[in-house]
């Protein structure tokens, strides 16, 4: 069973087409980069299948269950709340500008959902968190507030934050766009070990070295359409497609 | 004046200190959540309603609180007159509306200052709720709060230190304005001064009082500086 499935997936903003007809799978374990320029719709896809956008059209599925199914006109018809709700919980996100909560210490930003919408104990939750924030390396920051780290300290707080409610799936928006470019190697670093840990993950990104280190599959997005979707080989090194050459020279050069 | 007058007219002007603070702490207890309310259907995305607030906002700040407490106080009053002799269902309501006393006086004057208060904590409010950026909803929605849930634990509480520098200056304005309502003959500060003014023929008292609304104000600006202090844990 797949743990993302979409199929034929469109949107628009008025007469725009960001996406067009996209399908694509993702198995359980597996680590997809999606790469693409600027206004390829990459990021709104991702906030298509985080409902954070209303697709047009289209079939999502979540762990198995229906987010989204064409009715006969063949316009998208969405689950009920409680199940939108459930698919939310399946998923984790990692935003580009972390979204951490500035009012909140760095435990409290991690136990704040296992405790409030999980509705787990208190006690066991901050247990949970001191865990990921070691993991994290940043056991003693857990009572910092998000203003007193770094950039990358903060993005390796979000992580852990998402990883709280332990997602089957992890998405990442562009993890390490908004940071240093001395910072983004500790975020990266961070995703290597979850791949390890054959975590599920979905990685928009700009970082292709990184990408073809880390991906099983290289999903490459330009005008809305999915160009290419194959192993970082055939993508980086054996692609057919001329937008994808282009794409890609223009990164190397 | 003599020592001793001062002395007088000080404690004639502790006496009356109480109802300046009743209009001053009622007139929060309202306008504080009607504030949160206006500001709410302000941002509604239906828009007559977001209109019809507006409307209302732009004639509470428009036009001087003094003319809206005449307004308001005068209001039941005219009707009552107006309703007399028919009989009516507004007669029989009207029927218990005395002007003279204390407590209907002091329940418009409430409703005055409720009334203009809650229309510009409401501008804070929505001003200090739009600025919160657009991420911290997608964050909390994306960890499977609810909609109630993110306002009160995630909003609210950013919403809240952003706003004290401006809350402060509309909250350091009502002592001050509480002075107003004695254009209804409303006893407080204000209107005791002007009495004792009379009384003795000196400005002595207006200067007392003077004294006790810059206590007032200084204390109300230390408390502010306070909390803001306090609420600076995060940036």
């Amino acid at each position: 069973m797949s743990i993302l499935s979409v199929k034929n997936l469109s949107k628009s903003f008025g007469k725009l087409e960001v996406l067009n007809d996209i399908s694509f799978n993702v198995e359980k374990g597996e680590v997809i980069s999606i790469i693409g320029p600027s206004g390829s719709g990459k990021s709104t896809l991702l906030r298509c299948i985080n409902q954070f956008e209303k697709i047009d059209s289209g079939e999502c599925e979540i762990c198995g269950i229906t987010m989204t199914k064409n009715d006969e006109n063949g316009k998208a018809v969405y689950a009920d709340n409680k199940t939108l709700h459930d698919i939310r919980l399946k998923i984790g996100l990692v935003f580009q500008n972390f979204n951490l909560f500035p009012h909140m210490s760095v435990l409290k930003n991690i136990t704040e959902a296992p405790v409030h919408v999980l509705k787990q104990d208190k006690a066991q939750a901050e247990k949970t968190a001191m865990e990921l924030l070691g993991k994290m390396g940043l056991a003693d920051k857990a009572n910092e507030y998000p203003c007193n780290l770094s950039g990358g300290q903060q993005q390796r707080v979000s992580i852990a934050r998402a990883l709280a409610l332990s997602p089957e799936l992890l998405f990442f928006d562009e993890p390490t766009s908004a940071l240093d470019p001395e910072l983004t190697g500790e975020i990266l670093k961070v995703i290597k070990s979850l791949a390890e840990e054959k975590m599920t993950m979905v990685i928009v990104t700009h970082e292709m070295q990184f990408a073809s280190e880390i991906s099983d599959r290289v999903i490459f997005m330009d005008g809305g359409y999915v160009i290419e979707n194959g192993t970082p080989d055939d993508v980086f090194n054996n692609s057919q497609n001329e937008r994808t050459r282009q794409f890609l020279e223009r990164y190397h050069s | 004046m003599t020592g001793e007058q001062i002395m007088k007219v000080t404690g004639i002007l502790l006496e009356n200190l109480i109802p300046t603070l009743k209009i001053f702490g009622f007139t929060l207890l309202f306008s504080i959540p009607l504030g949160l309310v206006v500001a709410a259907l302000k941002m509604c995305r239906f828009k007559p309603i977001s209109w019809l607030t507006n409307l209302y906002i732009l004639i509470m700040r428009g036009t001087p609180l003094m003319l809206q407490i005449i307004v308001v106080y005068y209001a039941l009053p005219f009707l009552k007159t107006a309703t007399k002799g028919t009989g009516g269902f507004m007669e029989n309501l009207l029927s218990g509306v005395d002007p003279a006393a204390e407590s209907f006086m002091f329940t418009m004057v409430i409703i005055a200052f409720v009334l203009n208060y809650a229309a510009y904590f409401a501008e804070i409010f929505r001003g200090g709720i739009e600025s919160i950026p657009k991420g911290q909803y997608e964050a909390a929605a994306a960890l499977g709060m609810t909609k109630a849930q993110t306002f009160f634990r995630i909003i609210l509480p950013q919403v809240i230190k952003r706003i004290v520098p401006a809350s402060s200056n509309e909250v350091i304005t009502l002592v001050k304005d509480t002075s107003l309502a004695n254009v209804v003959a409303y006893s407080e500060i204000m209107l005791a001064a002007k009495q004792q003014m009379m009384n003795y023929s000196s400005l002595v008292p207006l200067f007392i009082a003077g004294v006790f609304y810059f206590v007032m104000a200084t204390v109300l600006t230390a408390l502010f500086g306070f909390i803001e202090k306090k609420l600076n844990y995060y940036r």
